[in-house]
């Protein structure tokens, strides 16, 4: 078992045409991803790495029977073909796409409330259940089938909380990679509900950051809800406030937000929380010794 | 000539309106940017600042009222637009890209044509220096001249984008003129906050709430009903990510006026708003961050000695915060980004070296999509070209990284390898010493 996807995931791949597209969706094949088709618009009728491409979302969906979609169109376009998936009935959307405008997002979110549609991003690496299925743009080889659930806000330092859990042996359930944008799709709570539920998932690492109120949100769920060990690895102590540290997301606000304060509300909810960024592996194998 | 900050009467004033309130300069921020961190609500997304002037151009074009102003880059011109605005009291305030103006003596009320050309001469051509700022301050090439207005009261309106509840919200307070943030920190009930949902956007409830909150009636309620539905379309329409007026002030004779005004941009929406990407002023950005994001790398300068130089935000900020849990500090926070290449690699060498503090340079890069061994033979240019004189101590894991690693034991320059991250942190602080 696993969450969002698995071995049965089809998957079209939404901007397959374009460099970014081609690449990661190659990549993702080559992980053993089911990618049945692409859409771009004003490219129906040509094929792009062996795959039928489709003018829109609806053809693509009626025609292939996917379930899920991959972003990887630009920015202006990302609301668009994010609506358009769930639109044709998409039950996973996965934005890869960064620097989509924070007002195009706030009325996604609002219209996706009515549809059955998860959207995950953007400005995320994706998500991934390992030997199964890859949605991203994850290194796949770092990641081995297993016992964790990985649930981050940042790209690459996901990455090496996948590689300290390979290292140990404990492998991944599923890693999900929810972005660093303010108005984004999954959140937190949202994902510990999935991993929570998930036979294949012992234990759940959640790696925050600075910003936001997310991870406060995420530990009062956690104290009522969650009964697996979690680890929480919060990103940002050194961050001065008031400087935005890269990603969006990222900046601590007048005493808000501040990594100490995530710490102590996860500490409360009894979440195992470790200061180093090297211990997230060896904190998760002892939670599951 | 010392001044009283900006929007009050001088005490003891004939047009003292009976019954203001004695708000001392010291507890003025007219242009807070602190409103941007009202409580926990919070933006972000990269913003652009717009100077007040272009704010108050903006809110025009919106029908929000402002006092007639007009914007001068010389003393003469400033003189000359005091004498076009009219009027024997003017306001003249230094336009930088920072709150606390007043308290930094960025602001002026003056009395005659003389006095506006004064002010705008100590003012223009300086740099100003306010609490927001840092003591290097900001330039001032551009002074606002502005009639002078009778207030009665003050009041702090803004909308924003608030992450939690994903949809812009108003902020009021009918304590305005202040540190919002002070307010909220010590009387949170007087700050109320209005969500405006993103499907129907501003019905007369949300103007009815705030008319509530500032305890307006009459003209001035008419006047906020309406500013409400103006400010979410000028909000929207401009995609901001701020829209503060701080102080909103009842004037005298009962009517509404916006008398500070700053406005933040999403960046991301910039491409869609090309009217209002070309108010940019770089000039009031920090010149190291701007030269860093000219090159498509993120960069904060910090106090410590040990620069880093990682692949994306989240392990940037974990490498610095492990080399501060292994007694060091960090020098700055720089992200190369996930499509890092020599190039990249090694123009993030040149920042980090053109900051004298560093004793040590971490790089830490997870291969993913990013291969190792690109970013070796980057380090490995930079090294050669750059004459790197402090200890470099590597660590490269994910794609190609045995490679990475293999070009670094042959290139015969002393780069430190380290295996993982606890081991490349302790070696950073362990050489810097």
């Amino acid at each position: 078992m696993s969450i969002l996807v698995d071995a049965s995931t089809r998957a079209i791949c939404q901007g397959l045409t374009g460099r970014q597209g081609r690449f990661h969706a190659e990549q993702c094949i080559e992980y053993g991803t089911r990618i049945v088709a692409g859409v771009t618009p004003g490219r129906g009728g040509q094929e792009c790495l062996g795959l039928p491409v489709y003018d829109t979302m609806e053809e693509a969906v009626r025609t292939t029977g996917a379930d899920a979609s991959l972003i990887f169109v630009p920015a202006p376009a990302a609301a668009d073909a994010i609506m358009a998936a769930a639109d044709s009935g998409i039950r996973l959307v996965v934005c890869i796409t960064e620097g989509v405008p924070a007002l195009d997002m706030v009325r996604v979110k609002a219209a996706l409330k009515s549809y059955d549609c998860r959207l995950i991003g953007p400005n995320c690496p994706g998500v991934i259940t390992p030997g199964e299925c890859k949605l991203g743009i994850m290194p796949g080889f770092i990641h081995k089938p297993g016992r964790v659930g990985i649930i981050s806000r940042s790209g690459t330092l996901t990455y090496e909380v996948v590689h300290q859990t390979t290292a140990l042996g404990l492998g991944q359930a599923s890693c999900v990679g929810i972005g660093g944008d303010p108005v984004r799709g999954l959140n937190f709570i949202d994902c510990l509900e999935m991993f929570e539920r998930d036979p294949a998932t012992e234990g759940i690492v959640m790696v925050g950051e600075i910003g936001g109120a997310a991870e406060e949100n995420a530990a009062e769920y956690i104290r009522r809800e969650v009964s697996k060990p979690v680890v929480a690895y919060i990103a940002g102590v050194t961050a001065p406030p008031g400087k935005r540290m890269g990603h969006a997301g990222a900046i601590v606000a007048g005493g808000q937000g501040t990594a100490e304060a995530k710490y102590q509300a996860l500490e409360a909810a009894g979440v195992a929380v470790t200061r180093s960024p090297a211990d997230i592996g060896k904190t998760m194998a002892q939670a599951l010794s | 000539m010392r001044l009283p900050a900006i929007f009050f009467q001088r005490p003891g004033s004939p047009r003292r309106p009976q019954g203001a309130r004695n708000i001392t300069p010291g507890n003025i921020t007219p242009c807070g940017i602190t409103g941007l961190r009202v409580l926990a609500l919070l933006i972000q997304n990269a913003r652009m600042n717009l100077h007040e002037y272009q704010a108050k151009a903006l809110l025009r074009r919106y029908r929000a009222p402002t006092a007639a102003g007009l914007v001068a880059d010389s003393p003469g011109r400033a003189e000359q637009c005091a004498r076009e605005l009219g009027g024997e009291r003017w306001v003249v305030k230094a336009q930088v890209h920072a709150g606390g103006r007043g308290k930094g003596g960025g602001v002026a009320l003056c009395d005659s044509l003389n006095e506006v050309r004064e002010a705008a001469e100590g003012l223009l051509g300086r740099r100003l220096a306010t609490p927001q700022t840092g003591p290097e301050g900001l330039p001032v090439e551009q002074v606002y001249v502005e009639q002078a207005s009778d207030i009665d009261r003050e009041l702090y309106l803004a909308a924003l984008m608030d992450r939690a509840a994903e949809c812009v919200c108003f902020v009021g307070s009918a304590a305005g003129g202040m540190d919002i943030e002070e307010v909220a920190r010590v009387a949170p009930e007087k700050v109320a906050r209005i969500r405006v949902p993103a499907a129907v956007g501003v019905l007369p409830y949300v103007g009815r709430g705030l008319c509530s909150v500032f305890g307006l009636k009459g003209e001035a309620a008419g006047q906020m009903q309406e500013l409400a539905v103006d400010l979410y379309r000028a909000f929207v329409e401009c995609d901001a990510s701020l829209v503060e007026i701080n102080p909103l002030v009842v004037t005298r004779d009962g009517k509404l006026l916006a008398l500070d005004a700053k406005v933040a941009l999403d960046s991301n929406a910039l491409f869609r708003q090309p009217e209002l990407a070309a108010q940019r002023d770089p000039g009031q950005e920090d010149e190291l961050e701007r030269q860093a994001a000219e090159a498509g790398l993120s960069y904060v300068s910090l106090d410590g000695s040990i620069a880093c130089m990682v692949n994306g935000a989240g392990l940037a900020m974990a490498t610095m915060d492990l080399i501060k849990l292994e007694g060091g500090e960090p020098a700055n926070f720089l992200d190369v980004g996930g499509a890092a290449d020599a190039a990249r690699v090694a123009a993030g060498f040149r920042l980090i070296l053109s900051n004298p503090r560093v004793r040590a340079i971490l790089v830490n890069i997870f291969g993913g999509i990013v291969r190792c061994d690109v970013i070796a033979d980057g380090i490995l240019q930079a090294v050669r070209e750059a004459r790197v004189e402090v200890p470099v101590i590597a660590r490269l894991e994910g794609t190609n990284a045995a490679t990475a690693r293999a070009m670094l034991g042959a290139s015969g320059l002393e780069i430190t390898a380290a295996s993982d991250l606890a081991e490349a942190a302790r070696k950073a602080v362990e050489l810097a010493a």
